[in-house]
């Protein structure tokens, strides 16, 4: 089963200390991706710019409207996504603990629908 | 329960729910195929007689119909139904005891992806055989708000990929501490009467200690476990002499002779398997509790400073202001009521406390103990302010007018 990974930050909680060693989060993105990789669990991700970069794009009356920031503004906001392929959903929630960040931010873990992945919805087209 | 039929299998459903649960992932298909099963059972076995092995029979049926119902609905790609083959006949279903497949289903019913209370009614529903009416009644709300809160936390467990396999030995211990908490909040519940519904709270405290028997079974060695059990025994006991007439009788004051001699034996005779290493939270608990009720009922003093000290290794495991004002007492009994305020006066700020009658029952106590009328007075009417039901109340109504 397919999960997206939504790799959430908060500026303020970045102040805390540093993280405790050896509690199996790993040190940095690299280290987590490559052994996502490794595991043969990685479909795909990418980290992201900030979301001030960030434009919101709507289509209202016809009209194309374009929003300078992200779609909802929070001093939370996600910084990068992994789609990750595995067995259920307990395997899911042991990698998003597992994510560089995990004890100042959060990840959201959200199944995929199985039918809906582009793949899927490639096939049927 | 309005059918005979699932009466007879209430406990034993359990185990084909269980069954059917892991090779379907999906415990809403699993409990309607069940069911359909039962229908049909109902129809057939008056007039061809009940088979060998009723449990086999139905778990069949129920996962041929399952099967059919999923490729008619086309919801999961033929192949990944065909992965659990469906037994050609009763016999080749695998004997009813599938521990594994039965501890599954309590560990997916006490995931902790869900929600504390959706834990808890899954678990009645699925694994103790409530119907949603029973568990709605017990949680004091209305029958379709528990239909609502059960279908919601089915799907999500459907949706989200929960397996009902076993986890890995890593994952297992923090799985069971939630199956725990679990049985020990339907204890809880039931022992408190919060609302004024005694005949479900004797039922969810029976429950509860069924539940707590067949964790035990399924894993043995868990000393934690073991205490849970231990814990409830022990509470289970001294139920008959709890209440009289309407009023929540204290500790202290229960007719020992209306204890339950056999559960009180079983308590100690699991306690004796436990305190092995450091004891955990519910290990502790129930040799607090095992303290207490033995003294009383061997008819010794309590030996408050050996509680006090428990509850003190307990604060530190697992620290809360409900094991802080049992300490209190403790401490209060052991030292003086000066020194049980003290502790209370520590956690009176915390906004947990504000409706907690213990606390403000144990302030009241200790205030009179040491003299101070009016203070325990005060402290009397606010314990009655935060009482949940009438037997409380008539205890906290006797207190204010022995001290007038």
């Amino acid at each position: 089963m397919q999960y997206l990974l939504l790799c959430t930050n908060n500026p303020d909680a970045w102040n805390d200390p540093g993280p405790a060693a050896g509690d199996g989060v790993y040190d940095d993105w690299d280290a987590y991706t490559k052994a996502m990789a490794d595991a043969g669990v990685l479909v795909s991700g990418a980290g992201l710019h900030t979301p001030e970069v960030a434009t919101t794009v709507s289509v209202r009356d016809g009209e194309r409207v374009l929003l300078d920031g992200p779609f909802m503004e929070a001093k939370e906001h996600i910084i990068g996504v992994y789609l990750i392929e595995v067995p259920d959903l307990d395997a899911a929630l042991a990698w998003a603990a597992a994510i560089p960040n995990a004890r100042t931010g959060k990840t959201e873990v959200r199944p995929v629908r199985p039918e809906l992945t582009t793949e899927a919805t490639l096939a049927r087209a | 329960m309005n059918d005979p039929l699932e009466t007879l299998f209430r406990r034993d459903r359990a185990a084909i729910v269980a069954t059917l649960a892991r090779r379907l992932r999906d415990l809403d298909l699993a409990e309607d195929a069940l069911q359909e099963a039962l229908t049909r059972a109902a129809a057939r076995w008056p007039v061809d007689g009940v088979p060998d092995r009723p449990g086999a029979w139905l778990t069949v049926v129920a996962w041929r119909w399952a099967l059919d119902r999923r490729r008619r609905h086309a919801l999961l790609p033929l192949d990944e139904a065909l992965e659990y083959p469906a037994p050609a006949s009763a016999d080749e279903v695998p004997p009813l005891t599938v521990e594994d497949d039965k501890l599954a289903l309590i560990l997916a019913c006490c995931h902790p992806a869900l929600q504390a209370e959706s834990r808890i009614a899954l678990t009645l529903r699925h694994v103790a055989g409530l119907d949603d009416g029973e568990i709605a009644a017990a949680f004091l709300t209305s029958r379709p708000a528990m239909t609502k809160r059960l279908v919601r936390a089915r799907r999500k467990l459907r949706d989200s990929g929960a397996s009902f396999t076993l986890p890995t030995s890593e994952e297992l211990a923090p799985r069971l501490a939630s199956v725990r908490d679990v049985i020990a909040s339907v204890f809880t519940e039931g022992h408190l009467a919060s609302g004024d519904k005694p005949a479900i709270r004797a039922e969810l405290c029976q429950e509860a200690l069924w539940l707590a028997r067949q964790l035990h079974d399924l894993t043995p060695q868990d000393a934690e476990t073991t205490g849970l059990l231990a814990l409830i025994l022990t509470h289970i006991a001294r139920l008959p002499g709890r209440e009289d007439h309407g009023r929540l009788i204290p500790f202290a004051e229960q007719d020992i002779g209306l204890w339950d001699h056999d559960s009180l034996t079983e308590a100690r005779a699991l306690l004796s398997r436990t305190g092995r290493g450091a004891l955990g939270p519910y290990q502790l608990q129930a040799a607090i509790a095992a303290v207490q009720t033995f003294a009383a009922f061997e008819r010794r003093p309590v030996p408050w400073l050996h509680v006090a000290r428990l509850y003190a290794i307990l604060a530190e495991r697992s620290p809360s202001p409900v094991v802080e004002v049992n300490r209190a007492v403790a401490v209060g009994r052991a030292e003086s009521p000066l020194a049980g305020l003290l502790v209370l006066d520590a956690v009176a700020a915390d906004p947990r406390i504000a409706t907690y009658v213990p606390f403000h029952a144990a302030r009241a106590d200790l205030l009179e103990r040491a003299g101070q009328r009016d203070a325990a007075r005060a402290a009397w009417t606010r314990a009655r302010d935060a009482c949940v039901n009438s037997a409380q109340r008539a205890e906290v109504d006797r207190r204010v007018a022995l001290l007038a």
